[in-house]
C-alpha cells in the first residue's frame, strides 16, 4: 500500500509549524516529541505504520478551528483522528501530515428526551453516549464491535454499522446534525435537533466521508427508546446454502429481527476453543435475536423457529432467560479476538446481496484453497455485510502480501455479485486501490469534485480513498 | 403537452433552431439514459427536471420529463431490495410491493390535492424531493431507503453512486446528496431502494380536547415509550394520533401499554386509521392561503405556531413537522424569529428565510460542480 512522498518543505517547517500552533492551543495540546509521535503512527490497521509530522489535541470547536487555519495557511496535510481504531487505515497519517486527535474532546452538551436526541463533543465513545442516556431507558442505536473504544467522530466519518442495523440502520440514519470545522478553519453548522435538510443533505455526504470533508467537532444524535426486551435464538444448518435461504425466508415472512448473525465452520471452531459457548459443530450457524415484549419475542421466535424448521436444522437452541441468551452471544462476541489468539488475521467488509450468499461462500471457499490461506466467515446476515477473515502469519516474508492479494479478490467478487467493497469499515487506504472495481472513472471523479467543494486545497486527509494516481493532481495543488 | 406554458422561445433556453423544434420536443421525454444525456449536453438551461408535476417547485424553464426513464430492473423480496427508473409510477412499485406483502416504509405522500396539481407521481420525483410520510419519525426519511442512483449531471455524464446492498461506505455517499436535491444536481435515471415488510395490521389511539402544547407532550411521551409508535400527529381542534403497526397480538399489547403510559392525558379511544389524510395533509387542501412547512425541534413546535397565527396546522412526526396555512402575505419569517428548524414557503410566492452564508457558499459550490453550466433551473 503506497503513500505519497513527504514534502520536504513541510519536513524543513516543522519547527515553525509546530511554534505556530503553540501559540492557539494549550502547551499540552500539541505533541512533537519523536517518541510520543509514535502513539499515532497507526489505528487498528497496524500493518502499517508512519509517525506524523505532530499531533495536537484541541478541546473545543474554537482550538480546532485556530489550529486548522495556521495548517490551511501552512499548506500541512492534517488527518482526523477519533480512537483510532480504523480497521481500514482512516487514521494513518504521513510523515509530512498533523495528527488532529479529537479525544479529549468528549462532553455530553444537550439531552433531550421529549425531542429524543443528544448532543456531544465528536471525540466521546459510543458505548458513552447510550451510558449518558441509559438509565431515562434510552440509548443510541449504532452498536460497532469497537464500541467501547470507537469515538463518535470516527463513527461519522466512517458512517459505521453494527449488528442491530437491519433494524436500526448505521450511523447516517441516526445523525441528525453536526458542527463541522472547513480545512481553512471557518465553522460551519450542519442540520440540528430535527428531521431533515432545507437545501441539500450535506449531512448525507459529510457522515461516511472518512475525515476528507472536515473535521467534526460536535454531533447531534438520535437516541431511541431501549425494548423492553430482546432474546436470540441459534440455529444450526449443514450448509451455508440452507442457512442463507433460511435467512431469505425470515425476512420474506414479514419478521425483521433485529439482527442475524452468520458463522461458518471456520469460525465455529475457533469460536468454541477460544469463547466455549457450547456451540454446535456445523457448517452454518445463525443467531437470529427479536425484540419487544415477553408476548411479542414468543410470537416473533415461534414464527422463525416454524420457518427454520423447514430447512431441517442441525440445532435448535432457544435461550431460556438472560444467562443462555449471553451465551448464545458470547462466540460471536469474541469470534474476532477469538481469531486473533490461533492467526494474524485480515477482516474484510464487503457486502453483497444476501441472494448470493451461496455462491460467493463457495467461491470464497475456492479462492482459498487456491492462495493456500484459511478464511473464516463470520458476517451480519441480514443485510448481506460479510467480514471474511484471512488468517496469514505476519512473520513468514511474503504472506501479508498473498494475503492482501487474496482479499482483493474476495472484494472483486463481492463487486461482480452486486454488491460493495466496504459495508461499514470504510475505504481508507485499505481498498483505496479497489474503487475503480466498483466504480467507473465519472463517478469518481463526482466524488473527487465535492472534496474540492469542501477542501479546495485538499489538505484533509488527502491520501485515502482514492487511488493515489487518481487524486495526484489534485494534491499537488 | 404538458408543461410548455412557460416556454416562449426556444432559442433562448439553448435549444436548437425553430424547425427542429418538435424533434427537440420529443426528445424532452427521453426513451433511454442515452437519450437524455444528449439532451442535457445540447441545452444551457434552463431545464425543469419533472417527474409527474405532482409535487415540489416548479420554476420557469422547459420542461424535461423522466417518465419515459420507466420500469423495475429488479425486485428481490428475500433481501428486501427494488430498483427502478426513475421515472416509474409509484403505484406501480407499491402495488408490485404489495403482491409479496412489503412496501415503501416512508410512506410517500400524496400532495396533490394540497398543491392542486394532477399527474402520477414517479420514484424519480420522490426520492428528488426527499418525500417522507409519518412513518418518518420511526423508520426514517425517502434518503434513508435509498441504497443506490444513477443520474446524469449537468455536464450530460452518467455518474452512479451507492450500490444495491443494504450496507455501503464504498466512497462519499452521493445518494444522500441527490435525494432531496430537487432536480439540481443532475436528473436522477435510476434509483435502488430497501423496501420492508408490510405489518400484519394496525391501530391508532385518538386523545382528544389536547391543547396544542398537552398534544406534543403526549406524543413526545408515547415517542419515548418502548412500544414503537409510527405515527404521532396532532391535528387541533380534531384529536392527537399515535399509531402502532405489527402483529396483531402485538398491536394489542402495546395499545393497550400505551393507553396507560398516556393515561394522564386522558382516555383516549381507537378510532379508523387517519393516516392517509395526515400523510396528504388533506385538512388544508383545497384552501385558499399561503402554505409553509416547518421542520423544527419538536418541543418548540406549539411555542412557532402561537406566534405565527395561522389559519390551520397539522403537526406531523411528533411535533416535529408543522404544516401552516396563513393568511396571503402574512409575514411569517418575521414572525418566526429565531427557531430551532427551518421553514419553506410551498405556495405564496414570499421567500423562506434565508440559509446561513457558510450553508449557502457549500451548496452553491456543489451545484457549480455539478451543473457547471447551470442548466437545471
Amino acid at each position: 500500500m503506497d503513500m505519497p512522498r513527504p514534502d520536504a518543505a513541510i519536513l524543513s517547517r516543522k519547527a515553525r509549524i509546530v511554534a505556530r500552533l503553540r501559540e492557539v492551543l494549550p502547551a499540552d495540546a500539541v505533541v512533537d516529541d519523536l517518541h510520543e509521535l509514535r502513539a499515532y503512527e497507526c489505528d487498528a490497521l497496524s500493518a502499517y505504520r508512519c509517525p506524523p509530522l505532530a499531533a495536537i489535541l484541541p478541546r473545543s470547536t474554537t482550538e480546532v478551528a485556530a489550529a486548522l487555519k495556521i495548517c490551511h495557511d501552512e499548506g500541512v496535510p492534517v488527518v482526523p483522528r477519533g480512537a483510532g481504531t480504523s480497521l481500514a487505515g482512516g487514521a494513518l497519517p504521513t510523515a509530512d501530515s498533523v495528527i488532529l486527535g479529537v479525544a479529549r474532546m468528549n462532553a455530553v452538551l444537550e439531552v433531550s428526551y421529549t425531542d429524543r436526541f443528544i448532543r456531544v463533543q465528536s471525540g466521546r465513545t459510543n458505548l458513552s453516549v447510550s451510558g449518558a442516556v441509559e438509565e431515562a431507558g434510552f440509548f443510541y442505536a449504532p452498536d460497532p464491535s469497537s464500541q467501547l473504544a470507537c469515538a463518535i467522530a470516527g463513527n461519522i466519518a466512517m458512517n459505521s454499522g453494527g449488528a442491530h442495523c437491519l433494524k436500526y440502520g448505521v450511523t447516517t440514519n441516526n445523525l441528525l446534525g453536526v458542527t463541522m470545522v472547513l480545512m481553512d478553519g471557518t465553522v460551519v453548522e450542519i442540520g440540528g435537533p430535527w428531521m431533515d435538510a432545507p437545501g441539500l443533505d450535506l449531512l448525507g455526504v459529510v457522515c461516511g466521508s472518512e475525515g476528507q470533508l472536515g473535521v467534526v467537532t460536535e454531533a447531534t444524535l438520535r437516541i431511541l427508546p431501549k425494548p423492553e426486551g430482546a432474546l436470540p435464538v441459534l440455529m444450526g444448518f449443514d450448509s451455508s446454502e440452507v442457512a442463507g435461504a433460511c435467512v431469505s425466508d425470515i425476512i420474506k415472512a414479514g419478521v425483521l429481527p433485529v439482527a442475524i448473525e452468520f458463522m461458518d465452520r471456520p469460525c465455529i471452531e475457533a469460536c468454541e476453543a477460544f469463547a466455549r459457548a457450547g456451540y454446535p459443530m456445523c457448517e452454518a450457524l445463525l443467531i437470529v435475536e427479536v425484540e419487544g415484549s415477553e408476548a411479542e419475542i414468543r410470537h416473533q421466535l415461534d414464527l422463525i423457529m416454524q420457518i427454520a424448521r423447514r430447512h431441517n436444522p442441525v440445532e435448535l437452541r432457544e435461550a431460556a432467560d438472560a444467562d443462555q441468551a449471553k451465551r448464545i452471544w458470547l462466540g460471536r462476541k469474541s469470534a474476532f479476538g477469538a481469531m486473533g489468539q490461533i492467526n494474524d488475521y485480515m477482516c474484510l467488509d464487503g457486502t453483497i446481496p444476501v441472494s448470493s450468499l451461496p455462491f460467493v461462500l463457495k467461491r470464497i471457499g475456492e479462492l482459498s484453497r487456491d492462495f493456500g490461506l484459511d478464511v473464516a466467515n463470520v458476517f451480519h446476515a441480514g443485510d448481506g455485510n460479510m467480514h471474511p477473515l484471512i488468517l496469514y502469519n505476519a512473520n513468514l516474508p511474503g504472506d501479508q502480501e498473498k494475503c492482501e492479494a487474496l482479499g482483493a479478490e474476495i472484494l472483486k467478487l463481492c463487486v461482480e455479485v452486486g454488491g460493495c467493497l466496504t459495508g461499514e469499515h470504510g475505504v481508507g487506504i485499505e481498498k483505496r486501490d479497489l474503487m475503480a472495481v466498483q466504480y467507473g472513472p465519472a463517478d469518481l471523479e463526482a466524488q473527487l469534485r465535492v472534496k474540492d467543494v469542501f477542501d479546495p486545497k485538499w489538505l484533509l486527509n488527502p491520501a485515502k480513498v482514492f487511488p493515489l494516481p487518481v487524486t495526484a493532481s489534485r494534491r499537488a495543488g | 403537452m404538458k408543461g410548455w406554458g412557460a416556454v416562449c422561445s426556444p432559442t433562448a433556453f439553448g435549444l436548437p433552431p425553430p424547425e427542429d423544434i418538435f424533434e427537440q420536443m420529443n426528445e424532452m421525454r427521453p426513451a433511454s439514459e442515452a437519450e437524455l444525456c444528449e439532451i442535457i449536453r445540447a441545452a444551457s438551461g434552463p431545464l425543469v427536471v419533472r417527474g409527474g408535476g405532482t409535487r415540489g417547485a416548479l420554476p420557469a424553464g422547459a420542461v424535461l420529463e423522466t417518465g419515459g426513464l420507466n420500469g423495475v430492473t429488479l425486485y428481490e423480496p428475500g433481501a428486501l431490495t427494488l430498483v427502478a427508473g426513475a421515472g416509474t409510477p409509484v403505484a406501480e412499485l407499491e402495488a408490485l410491493l404489495a403482491t409479496e406483502g412489503q412496501r415503501l416504509a416512508f410512506e410517500v405522500p400524496d400532495l396533490r390535492g394540497l398543491l392542486g396539481r394532477e399527474g402520477t407521481s414517479t420514484l424519480g420525483g420522490v426520492v428528488a424531493e426527499n418525500a417522507s410520510g409519518p412513518r418518518r419519525v420511526s423508520v426514517g426519511a425517502c434518503r434513508d431507503f435509498c441504497l443506490g442512483v444513477r443520474f446524469v449531471d449537468g455536464r450530460g455524464e452518467v455518474i452512479r453512486n451507492g450500490g444495491r446492498v443494504m450496507k455501503n461506505v464504498t466512497g462519499y455517499d452521493l445518494v444522500k446528496l441527490l435525494a432531496g436535491s430537487r432536480g439540481r444536481l443532475g436528473v436522477l435515471t435510476e434509483v435502488a431502494l430497501k423496501v420492508l415488510p408490510r405489518p400484519e395490521t394496525e391501530a391508532t389511539l385518538c386523545l382528544s380536547g389536547l391543547s396544542d402544547a398537552q398534544a406534543v407532550e403526549a406524543l413526545s411521551a408515547a415517542l419515548g415509550s418502548p412500544y414503537e409508535v409510527t405515527g404521532a400527529a396532532h391535528l387541533p381542534g380534531q384529536g392527537t394520533y399515535l399509531r402502532i403497526e405489527g402483529f396483531e397480538g402485538s398491536v394489542r399489547y402495546r395499545l393497550e401499554r400505551l393507553r396507560a403510559v398516556l393515561a394522564s392525558y386522558g382516555a383516549g379511544a381507537e378510532v379508523a386509521s387517519p393516516w392517509a389524510a395526515i400523510r396528504d395533509v388533506t385538512a388544508l387542501a383545497g384552501r385558499p392561503g399561503d402554505l409553509w412547512r416547518l421542520s423544527l425541534r419538536p418541543s418548540e413546535a406549539p411555542g412557532v405556531v402561537a406566534r405565527l397565527g395561522a389559519e390551520a396546522v397539522v403537526y406531523d412526526w411528533g411535533g416535529g413537522l408543522v404544516w401552516a396555512l396563513m393568511a396571503p402575505g402574512s409575514d411569517v419569517v418575521g414572525r418566526l424569529g429565531a427557531f430551532s428548524g427551518h421553514a419553506t414557503c410551498l405556495r405564496g410566492g414570499v421567500a423562506g428565510p434565508e440559509e446561513p452564508p457558510t450553508i449557502a457558499t457549500l451548496t452553491n459550490r456543489l451545484r457549480l460542480q455539478f451543473d457547471p453550466r447551470g442548466v437545471f433551473a
